[in-house]
């Protein structure tokens, strides 16, 4: 009984402290001073069609690249704390109707995981999104074939070269341009607005994004349910 | 009339995390929790959020719940191995 009474008193205090952000809501019908100045930016000074994009992977960039860190951590404390034993346990294997069928989406997905990451700076989406397909393409395959291996030094291989292309990529703006610089995509030819090669380095800093984001993920993933 | 979609669906989700944490059957609670995943990126969708409810619909709905699925596969041949 007194456990309950606790418990309503606690939703009272945070319907108490919630109330004044209901209360005071009003719409915005303009942007305020830093929201405008983003969107001024991405589209005059760095050509890029999506807003969120530029602001992601330029305006906050250092974010993201300790965003993509954190993932790296968190897939590299699970792949230690789920270390695999030793077992060869053969199940038996799906029909081939599902494996085909399964390849044949594998490709699909594949592509629109890639679609979406490259064309970040243009439609809605970029690398973490794509990157999210890429890993449900490989959860397709799991779940179709049970005794399926994956090649763990494909997986690494990508993981770390686009991981240690995002920081070159980020330092070639210290080298190129000046000191405030870093990840700054105006180290290539910013383009034509809306094109796909456009935009500056923003398309490959996403690309890279995806690749790491697909492959960490397909690795917890692996860790996880492939046995 | 977006208002009203927008309440109707924030309903589904308040009874969805209800069921979530009151069911029995912890297959039904992961996929209830997906549901909330699933119709917060359909009000982030129409409140033009595109971007954010990519993520949501991929990571929430997605991934996390057939991560939660594969754990409690796990969980349950534990306890039939002791």
């Amino acid at each position: 009984m007194i456990k309950r009474i606790f418990i309503l008193l606690a939703i009272l205090g945070l319907i108490l402290m919630f109330l004044p952000f209901l209360r005071d809501f009003e719409f915005h019908q303009e942007l305020g001073e830093l929201s405008s100045q983003y969107v001024e930016g991405s589209v005059n000074d760095l050509n890029s069609q999506n807003v969120v994009t530029a602001v992601i992977v330029t305006y906050r960039g250092l974010d993201t690249l300790g965003e993509v860190t954190v993932l790296f951590l968190a897939t590299a404390g699970v792949g230690f704390l789920l270390r695999k034993k030793k077992t060869s346990l053969k199940s038996r294997g799906s029909s081939e109707l599902l494996q085909t069928g399964s390849q044949f989406l594998f490709v699909l997905i594949i592509l629109t995981g890639i679609y979406i990451f490259t064309h970040g700076h243009l439609t809605p989406g970029g690398g973490f999104q794509g990157g999210v397909l890429i890993t449900t393409a490989f959860l397709l395959l799991i779940l179709a074939d049970t005794n399926l291996k994956f090649n763990h030094k494909i997986l690494l291989f990508v993981e770390s070269i686009s991981g240690a292309f995002y920081v070159i990529i980020g330092l070639f703006g210290v080298l190129l341009i000046g000191m405030n610089s870093f990840l700054d995509p105006a180290i290539l030819p910013l383009g034509n607005f809306g094109k796909l090669l456009s935009a500056g380095a923003i398309p490959l800093i996403y690309s890279l994004i995806g690749l790491k984001v697909g492959s960490e993920l397909t690795t917890i993933i692996d860790k996880m349910g492939g046995e | 009339m977006i208002s009203i979609i927008i309440t109707v669906l924030g309903v589904v989700m308040i009874l969805a995390a209800f069921l979530a944490i009151r069911t029995k059957n912890l297959l039904a609670a992961i996929i209830s929790a997906g549901v909330i995943s699933l119709l917060a990126s359909v009000i982030y969708l129409m409140l033009a959020a595109p971007d954010v409810a990519m993520t949501e619909a991929a990571i929430g709905s997605g991934l996390t719940t057939i991560i939660f699925i594969f754990t409690l596969k796990k969980i349950r041949k534990g306890d039939l191995n002791d």
